[in-house]
């Protein structure tokens, strides 16, 4: 998410190919680096809709196919 | 004579170059900056309205349906707390006797369902410092899915990183009753339509409702 733009894709690729996979960690590394939260859309048991958050890329659930980038939250006015 | 006059033309025309290098500098500079415009990035009216789509289509890709239709239908999110004993204390899984409503750019608000009495208003935002767009807010649909993603993953952090205000401060808390009454009749029309459906045999809706924990 990018003030004023909204959703844009930062990187894309498959984690079995390791030059995508290698791809995929610097951009997801790049992010958290640039002061973003990342988090991880889930589904639970019950089928109750949250998010996860994550703070490396080996802490993204193998079944997740996304990973959203917003904005770290601070204290408003 | 003539050698008179071909040096007063020299010297005139020496004078006459010397007043005009600013003025020919200041054409010059203002060719380069219209040619250099549509590289800047000319304004685009339609871009925000864009932007607002696309975070649209996101958020509704990762609430369920019925969080969808709410925010869709009444404009707000209700996300219910986790922590049995009030937002602020440990998270034991136990609950939620309170809630929160997700208003796009507004603080998020805490209060309690059963008795609609609202608790707090926690003023968060997320910035981007860098503004690279020239602005420092998400779309109002992003605004709502990052305080959504942030208090269904975390919602203890979150809080912690806000600042709590007493109801009232920003949000009117006649506005808030009357939208917690717009909730409760949207649940029940809602519900009335899931009723008849199934009787009707054409199953529910896909991602379902999802009751309080």
């Amino acid at each position: 998410m990018k003030p004023g733009h909204g959703e844009e894709l930062i990187a894309e690729g498959d984690l079995e190919v390791a030059e995508e996979h290698r791809a995929l960690v610097e951009a997801f590394r790049r992010q958290l680096d640039d002061g973003m939260w990342a988090a991880v859309p889930t589904t639970t048991r019950t089928g109750r809709r949250e998010a996860e958050m994550v703070q490396s890329f080996e802490d993204i659930p193998p079944s997740a196919e996304r990973v959203i980038f917003f904005p770290r939250a601070a204290g408003g006015r | 004579m003539t050698v008179a006059l071909c040096a007063t033309a020299i010297v005139v025309l020496a004078l006459l170059w010397e007043v005009s290098i600013p003025w020919l500098d200041r054409r010059l500079e203002r060719r380069r900056l219209r040619r250099a415009e549509p590289g800047i990035a000319a304004y685009d009216p339609g871009r925000e309205r864009r932007a607002e789509q696309r975070a649209r289509a996101l958020l509704r890709s990762c609430v369920n349906a019925e969080e969808w239709e709410m925010y869709r239908d009444l404009g707000f999110l209700r996300v219910w707390g986790r922590h049995a004993r009030g937002p602020g204390t440990e998270r034991d899984g136990a609950g939620a006797p309170y809630a929160y409503l997700i208003y796009p750019h507004k603080p998020l608000l805490a209060y309690l369902p059963q008795t609609r009495r609202l608790l707090h208003e926690y003023c968060v935002e997320f910035p981007d410092e860098t503004r690279p767009y020239g602005s420092a807010m998400l779309p109002e649909s992003d605004d709502v899915l990052a305080k959504w993603m942030a208090l269904t993953a975390d919602e203890e952090r979150l809080v912690n990183s806000a600042n709590m205000h007493l109801p009232g401060r920003q949000v009117d808390p006649a506005r808030v009753k009357r939208d917690l009454w717009r909730l409760s009749e949207w649940e029940r029309a809602r519900l009335t339509r899931e009723r008849r459906r199934a009787a009707e045999g054409a199953g529910g809706t896909p991602g379902g409702t999802v009751p309080a924990p």
